[in-house]
């Protein structure tokens, strides 16, 4: 038998008795940063591709959409700092070994992309709006000239910031349930899944709904591939990792992962996507719905039990 | 030079006085502490281990909190001391989820905090607090890159242990066995 006790007193504030550093705030920012990392993903490619025409609203509504997803995921962010005044220090320098400080910098410049995005798009998008400041009215005519430069520029931003959501939490070598490599490839994937998920809710072009429900079915079956790589990854780990492990399976969040992040969230929708490609008609708005939720559960999950891992000693 | 702390855990008592000693000395407010004492017990009676651990930052040479820094504000300093330049950080608090000693805490101001081997008593030529006031002298300070140090023979002749070695952080405080 071992057993630790403190006995100098000790029970500082979101320290103990568990780790409670990062709350909803972090999930949600890793959320709605991973979908408009998806979005982006999907109108760049397809503008490079020059589909733009059959994929309306993925480059203008789902722009539109991750313009207010970046702006709350950042406002969040924000909330969360204890020391708000010195924000600004994060832009003052670069440092390469810390995620939190490269994925600052990505997303300070996917954010300034997408409201360029968007803008080459405001007179289609606002027909009755007449720029008339004569600058705008300038950069408008320039954005929509290099359209599709913009899109070269924000394809691989976009990725970088998908990927970057899980490589925060993965560096951590302190809390082994988020130390795992596969984490930043899940949280793309996810991320990519829940861009689709968002177009499709959208969309009212039947082409372009079938195109992202089936483009979302194969992300999902990626992502429940990458689970089980992340599980039996862990199965395979140092007992740290298995102690970790034991809160996913069998422990305080069994029931929030199983249930809402890969039945309700991915098998269950899987289901539903392929039954309406077979041509039954189910209501779009169910699965995609389920997606969205499920991978906000998905950060709440892995943020929160995370915290609950650490080294024993 | 690269400073280190040996505890002797045969000769400690748990008496918490460093931790009384390093909240005074360093003002920190209540509720909050960078030093604290653990006894673990080992075993199952009649065979049973107690053993009393004064733990802290272990200053570590492959820190983690000044690796994720996204500021710089986590940063070593001379004689490998990881100290935290309040007016850099913004509180994100990526270093305390990086720790594996769970050694930060988030400062009431906002800022992060944590034990700084007492870096101004060092300037002064003067042991951190908690090593000053231990009643049983079971703590050490010094230079480890000195073989001359007292810390240094303690090491080449005592068997000791790291805390989770295994976490790759390289700690600096050491105990002894």
């Amino acid at each position: 038998m071992q057993e630790e006790i403190f006995i100098s007193g000790r029970n500082i504030p979101k320290i103990d008795p568990n780790l409670e550093v990062w709350h909803f705030p972090i999930s949600l920012y890793l959320f709605l940063g991973g979908m408009a990392a998806g979005i982006i993903f999907f109108a760049a490619l397809f503008t490079i591709l020059k589909r733009e025409k059959q994929v309306q609203t993925a480059i203008k509504p789902a722009m539109i959409i991750v313009l207010f997803a970046l702006s709350i995921g950042l406002l969040a962010l924000f909330y969360d700092l204890t020391h708000k005044l010195y924000v600004w220090r994060l832009y003052t320098t670069i440092r390469i070994e810390s995620p939190m400080s490269w994925g600052a910098w990505v997303l300070l410049f996917v954010t300034i992309g997408s409201f360029l995005w968007v803008f080459s798009y405001f007179s289609e998008i606002f027909p009755k709006w007449e720029i008339k400041v004569k600058a705008l009215k300038n950069l408008e005519r320039f954005l929509i000239k290099n359209r599709r430069n913009l899109a070269i520029i924000l394809l691989p931003l976009s990725l970088i910031l998908g990927i970057y959501t899980g490589i925060l939490l993965s560096a951590f070598n302190a809390r082994p349930l988020w130390n795992n490599a596969i984490l930043g490839p899940l949280f793309l994937i996810s991320g990519l899944s829940t861009g689709a998920a968002c177009i499709i809710l959208f969309s009212k072009d039947h082409y372009e709904r079938k195109l992202f429900s089936q483009i979302d079915l194969a992300l999902i079956f990626i992502e429940l591939a990458l689970i089980v790589h992340m599980i039996m990854g862990m199965y395979a780990g140092s007992a740290v990792q298995l102690e970790a492990l034991d809160i996913l399976i069998g422990g305080d969040y069994t029931v929030m992962f199983f249930v809402f992040v890969i039945i309700l969230g991915l098998i269950f929708p899987a289901i539903l996507e392929g039954i309406e490609l077979l041509g039954y008609k189910v209501p779009v708005i169910i699965p995609a719905v389920l997606i969205l939720i499920g991978g906000l559960v998905f950060r709440m999950v892995m943020v929160e039990a995370g915290q609950l891992t650490r080294y024993l000693y | 030079m690269k400073y280190a702390m040996v505890i002797d855990t045969l000769k400690c008592v748990g008496c918490s006085d460093c931790v009384v000693a390093c909240q005074t000395e360093n003002n920190v407010p209540i509720g909050y502490c960078r030093d604290w004492v653990t006894e673990s017990v080992n075993g199952a009676y009649p065979h049973v281990e107690i053993e009393l651990k004064s733990e802290r930052c272990n200053q570590c040479d492959n820190a983690p909190c000044v690796r994720c820094c996204p500021t710089g504000a986590s940063h070593k300093a001379e004689g490998g001391i990881v100290l935290v330049t309040a007016d850099e950080c913004i509180g994100c608090g990526a270093c305390i989820a990086s720790c594996p000693y769970d050694a930060r805490y988030q400062h009431p101001d906002g800022y992060v905090d944590k034990c700084t081997f007492c870096a101004h008593r060092l300037k002064k030529g003067q042991n951190p607090a908690c090593v000053s006031v231990c009643p049983t002298k079971c703590m050490y300070f010094g230079d480890i890159d000195d073989p001359t140090s007292k810390v240094s023979h303690l090491l080449a002749s005592r068997k000791f242990k790291v805390l989770a070695p295994e976490a790759g952080t390289k700690p600096n405080v050491y105990y002894l066995i």
